[in-house]
């Protein structure tokens, strides 16, 4: 199938936001991952070690004892969101095996620093609270003074490095 | 009038709207690209700034929707869930994940779409988050201190800049509009360097969508936000069996214990006149007046109350405390209760047991104990979060 164009950068956002718009009026939250991703990692420690869970704190208040970590809004969305992408991608003749990749880096080096990056994000925001969805999105859209400035920070923290790592995408 | 609560109508339902709520997020994200670290690494080169126009444009249309409708009295703005602003630990989080973001070149939400189709830097990107997110929780007691500081548990930009949301509204809107400007004339700059400068956008639907947007924040600062007790009429019918069955009513005896329980933090407001205040008073109260409970500073205080806040409105009868229960209850404020019977019976619940020297003012929680177990109906049940709850937690 041949691959199509992606959808104008501001039809997309005036969709996203009416979904965004959808999510609160149903749920009185916006959107959210990184909840989701939190979760995941509690479920697959807690297979590992569920008297570790048990035992610490932060842990604890998702997964511990008979609390069914997984058993939360949160996750299901996340499910949505990659059933959502994986059909989109299928109709738009994106879904293909691949590796995104700036035309100088080796695969190799692209495939570490992206985990490297994600732990970076993971751990990010898990100490902002949330992520681009859960705090800059929603939390901007309701007007929240902590979400507008961490949107800010996120942006400020990416251009500043972006020179640093420029041959991994120019 | 929304929001309407799809959490209290059983699992099955609620977890369909999530699902299908992230479908949706799923596949917005995708058409917009975001499945593509090309694509929003860019951003950081200046090279595409379609990050930035997709996520304001959908952070505008959301809040212009949300107010809009606020203003016209279809949604209750009160009961949507706010980010609590952690001020320091927000930026230092934001800046981690900035690196995180053009280093790997995805955020949580976009390398969930990329691994869903297919693209194994997503997936792996995805696999770090998750490492990412438990290195945090072996390392957060280290920082606790940092972590929950500079806290506020509902501070609207409004709050912040001592605005009013209307004009909140509209700076969003301009600021957006000015993002997108310079957006659309950093590509075509970054496209064709040689073309000469030109101050125009020559996209008619750009500009009748601009000109859309700014005439809608201009709605809502012209509309302003509904008074409590227009919003009373719109949502009071939700409220009202409260008070009907007589739920948020509490026993003075109650009233003594919650006074006494060192893990609750209790507020109690006392609505009667100045000269009656000064007469005789709780120990525990402070004065307002009815006006008072409008006042956007008063009510924002209310808000800030921790999950085990409890307010508690005390005047001569009840008549007095529901009118104010009402219009408090609309503004948001949780755990929102009413002595019974009010003051004027309060004395004679005490001076049965307690003789004329009890101090009326403060009775002691040993008085309780003269008092068969159930002399009263506990009532107050805490509410620790509202409604939502958000889903980053």
């Amino acid at each position: 199938m041949k691959t199509k164009q992606y959808v104008n950068p501001y039809l997309a956002g005036v969709l996203l936001g009416v979904v965004l718009f959808v999510a609160f009026a149903l749920t009185h939250s916006g959107l959210g991952a990184s909840g989701a991703v939190s979760r995941i990692q509690v479920a697959v420690t807690s297979q590992v070690a569920q008297s570790y869970v048990d035992r610490t704190g932060y842990f604890a208040a998702m997964g511990g004892g008979d609390r069914h970590v997984l058993d939360h809004s949160s996750v299901i969305m996340l499910l949505g969101t990659f059933a959502g992408g994986m059909m989109s991608a299928y109709r738009n003749g994106r879904l293909k095996f691949e590796i995104f990749k700036g035309p100088r880096v080796a695969t190799r080096t692209r495939l570490l620093l992206a985990v490297v990056g994600g732990v970076l994000m993971g751990y990010g925001a898990r100490f902002a609270r949330g992520c681009t969805s859960g705090q800059a999105l929603s939390g901007g859209a309701v007007l929240s003074a902590g979400s507008w400035v961490f949107m800010f920070a996120v942006f400020g923290g990416a251009y500043m490095f972006a020179y640093f790592v420029r041959r991994l995408w120019n | 009038m929304l929001p309407f609560d799809v959490t209290t109508h059983g699992k099955l339902l609620s977890y369909l709207t999530f699902l299908a709520i992230g479908i949706s997020f799923g596949t917005v994200l995708e058409l917009a690209g975001f499945g593509d670290a090309r694509k929003l690494a860019a951003q950081f080169y200046l090279k595409d700034m379609t990050v930035l126009k997709t996520m304001f444009t959908g952070i505008l249309t959301a809040c212009l929707l949300i107010f809009l409708s606020g203003s016209l009295g279809y949604l209750d703005f009160s009961q949507l869930f706010v980010n609590q602003t952690y001020l320091w630990p927000g930026i230092v989080g934001g800046l981690v994940m900035g690196v995180g973001f053009v280093v790997g070149g995805y955020c949580p939400g976009t390398s969930v779409v990329s691994a869903a189709s297919l693209k194994l830097d997503g997936l792996l990107f995805f696999v770090g988050t998750v490492l990412g997110a438990g290195l945090f929780g072996e390392t957060v007691s280290s920082f606790s201190g940092f972590w929950n500081s500079s806290y506020t548990e509902r501070l609207l930009l409004s709050d912040w800049f001592g605005w009013s949301i209307g004009t909140t509204v509209v700076a969003v809107t301009v600021l957006a509009l000015g993002f997108f400007y310079a957006a659309e004339k950093i590509e075509a700059r970054m496209r064709d360097p040689e073309k000469r400068w030109s101050w125009k956008i020559s996209s008619r639907p750009y500009v009748a969508a601009a000109a859309t947007a700014l005439v809608a924040s201009l709605v809502v600062l012209g509309l302003g936000q509904p008074t409590p007790e227009k919003k009373w009429d719109k949502v009071g019918a939700q409220y009202a069996p409260l008070l009907e069955n007589r739920e948020v009513f509490i026993h003075p005896l109650e009233y003594v214990k919650t006074w006494n329980d060192a893990a609750i933090k209790l507020v109690t407001l006392d609505l009667r006149s100045k000269q009656d205040y000064e007469a005789f008073h709780l120990d525990s109260a402070r004065s307002v007046s009815f006006e008072k409970l409008a006042d956007k500073d008063f009510v924002f205080e209310l808000d800030q109350l921790p999950p085990q806040g409890v307010v508690v409105l005390v005047s001569d009868d009840e008549q007095e405390a529901v009118r104010a229960w009402r219009r408090l209850k609309v503004q948001g404020v949780m755990n929102l209760y009413i002595l019974e019977n009010g003051l004027k019976e309060w004395k004679d619940v005490f001076a049965t047991v307690g003789g004329p020297h009890l101090d009326f003012a403060r009775p002691p929680a040993k008085i309780l104990e003269a008092f068969p177990k159930d002399a009263f109906k506990t009532k107050i049940k805490l509410k620790t979060a509202r409604k939502g709850g958000g889903l980053c937690g």
